[in-house]
């Protein structure tokens, strides 16, 4: 490398390095330095406990269910949020008559499946509660109720409230990867679905044999980044659930008993602890997610 | 210039990144707290300004924009402050995250004079006061009061306030508001059905039997979504069967204070409540809802505080007639009277020690305390305070004098339990477990198991500081 290229490059470097060394690494560092604290958050001295904190960890039910349920969410969010979305995006763009375009009607379903996406977070979680209410003024118990049925406990009932909440998730995502599976589909030549269905392929071999192999550096990419998203579950459990979490602790993930220890107990240190523990869940799950679904591309 | 290779120079960008936190550490706890050891600024003390604040430094507000809102502090407090000394700017502040707004004040050592630490995004009391961020209030309760110099502010206010906002024998928390817990019922329907108020258990159980048979109304209902709502009310009637040292022991974490067997009655008089008169789907409602099911004549009866007249005013129809019982006589062997009722002062204050004119947060607080003050405050957001006498001459709502009846109808029959304060993640335990007793997926027992596991937990956590009373 030469004089002059590496000051290029060390030129364009240093601000993102930086800015992420302050903004990224910096706070991690600190994150995993108060993990070794009780610091309670208004302190300027806080005591060093070492690994007490993951010691009361351990015994922590709560937060080990919390562990389950995200772990139940990374296995399942992204299985059923990918194939809704294979689904729906083959239909939208090889599902037509001899695979070479759309279903009828699929730029107005193109838009309807887009529209969750548009909604903040904030505003999906508000929404889904009234869908959700459990009396008459509930979208899906009114018609229960009307026929004279027990209402059910979308939200209320600690055997049904993570599903509802796992529905919400998957109905948010969906839509996202509709259009990214759209775009990987309309990158594939229009002449191998043509020659494979001249060749008498069906729906089903059309998009087993050929869309979906074609399309698997994009699944995979959506695998990982659904992954981390269900690691990061908080928004639509926080806002939406009773007892931020509940009914009694049957629907809290990882970053809700962070935030909850954090700045409603003010157990910093212990926040940070699950933090810390959090750290590493993700970490460990995009080294394993890329390693597995490493695969030789396909060229065109 | 040696070559430097790609690797190297992503290596020492690492080695920076690890060497900066302990360079930078400003919004950390590692080496911050600069400004803590700055004295507080004393002014001379005088006729005018007993507690000597200092005139020429300003004082900034916070108040907690809730169910009272932040108007009662620019319309009331503010004003009467001003007039007195007008030379003092006041600068005024609202917000309904607390904590969020006003934590990194306290770590960075400048926060500011007066705090409204109220509501869901309150801070923490007993970490502000284990870290002795908080003014003792004994200056301001021993100074002559706003409207008689003859007479120290402590006389002029319920003392059980000042026990309220004392951690470990020091005031640090100046609670302004006062609240009667009850059951809530319209004293329109009542009248118009012919039901009558219950004075037994035996009686209330009826009642919600006629109710539920009429086919008119469901009975009882809570804020299911917030099973707090509940637990108050089980907690209130354990006190009731067993004495006001059931939800001592409970609060000082004493061992085995929540296998107690009053705790446990209470408790199974609530869960067969629970079974067999809520309105459908109260687990899944929230206050507001239940609330609106109540004025709605969907429901008979709620337990709630005193606020809630005023919470629902907007949507309370006018002849409604809001009223409050207090819990029923469980048995003849209660240990405290028909009457006695959960009275809890709430809405805190506090004056934080390191903000920079601690004592012009004190003289607020004395305007707060005046005659002047707490009576247009209790007009304006229709509620109760812990000023003796404020509501003198004045017309009240029907379920504020009721409230207000039943609060001197109580007298020294008043209960109360601290640990929802002290330990929030207690509060939160229980709570939790308390909507699964009310749904039928917890027994008794285990829902007492899991109230005691927690407090043993509490216990032998080092870093919650421990309180007693």
């Amino acid at each position: 490398m030469n004089y002059g290229r590496m000051r290029f490059v060390a030129g364009f470097l240093v601000i993102p390095v930086a800015l992420y060394v302050i903004y990224v690494i910096a706070p991690y560092a600190q994150a995993f330095y108060i993990a070794f604290t009780d610091w309670r958050g208004v302190s300027a001295s806080p005591r060093f406990v070492g690994t007490e904190n993951f010691q009361r960890l351990l015994g922590d039910g709560i937060f080990w269910g919390a562990v389950g349920h995200n772990l139940l969410l990374l296995i399942l969010m992204p299985l059923l949020t990918l194939v809704i979305a294979l689904f729906f995006a083959f239909l939208l763009n090889a599902g037509g008559r001899g695979g070479t375009g759309g279903i009828w009607g699929s730029k107005f379903y193109r838009v309807v499946f887009f529209f969750p996406q548009v909604l903040a977070i904030a505003v999906v979680a508000v929404l889904f509660q009234q869908v959700f209410r459990p009396d008459k003024s509930g979208m899906l118990n009114a018609p229960l109720i009307a026929l004279g049925l027990e209402p059910i406990g979308f939200l209320s009932d600690t055997d049904v409230a993570f599903w509802s909440i796992l529905g919400v998730l998957v109905w948010q995502a969906v839509g996202f990867y509709v259009v990214l599976f759209s775009a990987g589909i309309a990158s594939i030549p229009r002449d191998l679905f043509e020659a494979a269905s001249i060749d008498g392929a069906g729906g089903a071999q059309l998009f087993f044999r050929v869309t979906l192999p074609l399309l698997w550096d994009t699944i995979q990419v959506g695998w990982v980044y659904l992954g981390i998203a269900a690691l990061d579950v908080f928004a639509i459990v926080w806002v939406m659930t009773a007892e931020q979490g509940g009914p009694d602790h049957s629907t809290t993930v990882m970053a809700a008993e962070i935030y909850r220890n954090a700045f409603q107990y003010f157990k910093f240190g212990y926040a940070s602890a699950m933090g810390v523990v959090l750290f590493f869940f993700t970490i460990g799950f995009a080294a394993l997610a890329l390693r597995l679904s490493r695969r030789e591309r396909i060229e065109f | 210039m040696t070559q430097l290779s790609r690797r190297e120079l992503l290596r020492s960008a690492v080695l920076a990144g690890i060497a900066l936190p302990a360079l930078s550490a400003c919004a950390s706890p590692v080496g911050g707290g600069g400004g803590a050891s700055s004295a507080p600024a004393v002014g001379a003390t005088s006729a005018a300004n007993p507690l000597g604040f200092a005139e020429n430094k300003p004082l900034e507000i916070w108040v907690f924009d809730g169910g009272f809102g932040d108007a009662y502090a620019k319309d009331i407090h503010e004003p009467l402050l001003k007039a007195k000394h007008p030379a003092l700017e006041i600068k005024h502040n609202a917000t309904k995250e607390v904590a969020k707004t006003l934590q990194p004040r306290f770590a960075g050592g400048n926060p500011p004079e007066f705090i409204n630490n109220s509501g869901a995004n309150a801070m923490d009391f007993g970490a502000l006061v284990q870290d002795d961020q908080l003014t003792d209030l004994t200056l301001l309760y021993d100074a002559p009061s706003w409207d008689d110099p003859a007479v120290k502010v402590r006389d002029t206010i319920d003392p059980a306030a000042i026990t309220f906002g004392s951690y470990d024998g020091k005031p640090y928390v100046l609670p302004y508001a006062n609240t009667v817990w009850g059951i809530w019922y319209s004293q329109k329907l009542f009248t118009e059905e012919g039901w009558q108020v219950p004075k037994t258990w035996t009686d209330f159980i009826a009642l919600c039997e006629t109710i539920k048979k009429s086919g008119k109304t469901a009975p009882f209902t809570y804020a299911g979504k917030h099973p707090f709502y509940i637990y108050e009310a089980i907690l209130t009637l354990a006190a009731k069967i067993g004495g006001k040292d059931v939800l001592k022991n409970i609060d000082n974490l004493e061992d085995g204070a929540w296998k107690a067997e009053p705790v446990k009655q209470a408790a199974t008089a609530f869960a067969q409540l629970g079974a067999d008169y809520l309105m459908q789907g109260t687990a899944g409602l929230d206050h507001i809802q239940t609330q609106l099911a109540h004025n709605k004549g969907e429901v008979a009866m709620l337990p709630c505080g005193s606020w809630l007249e005023n919470e629902q005013k907007d949507s309370t129809p006018a002849d409604f007639g809001y009223a409050v019982f207090p819990l029923p006589d469980f048995g003849p062997s209660d240990a405290l009277p028909y009457g006695t009722m959960h009275i809890q002062p709430g809405e805190e204050y506090v004056v934080p020690s390191k903000s920079g004119n601690p004592r012009a947060g004190l003289e607020y607080m004395r305007a707060m305390l005046s005659k002047e003050g707490a009576g247009k405050f209790m007009e304006m957001v229709s509620t109760l305070t812990i000023v003796k006498n404020a509501g003198e001459g004045l017309t009240l709502k029907p379920g504020l004098k009721s409230a207000s009846d039943a609060l001197t109808a109580a007298g020294d029959n008043a209960v109360w339990f601290l640990f929802r304060k002290w330990y929030v993640e207690m509060h939160d335990e229980v709570a939790a477990a308390s909507g699964q007793l009310m749904s039928g997926k917890l027994t008794v027992d285990e829902w007492m198991d899991r109230a005691q596991k927690k407090a043993d937990s509490i216990k032998s956590d080092s870093s919650v500081k421990k309180f007693t009373r």
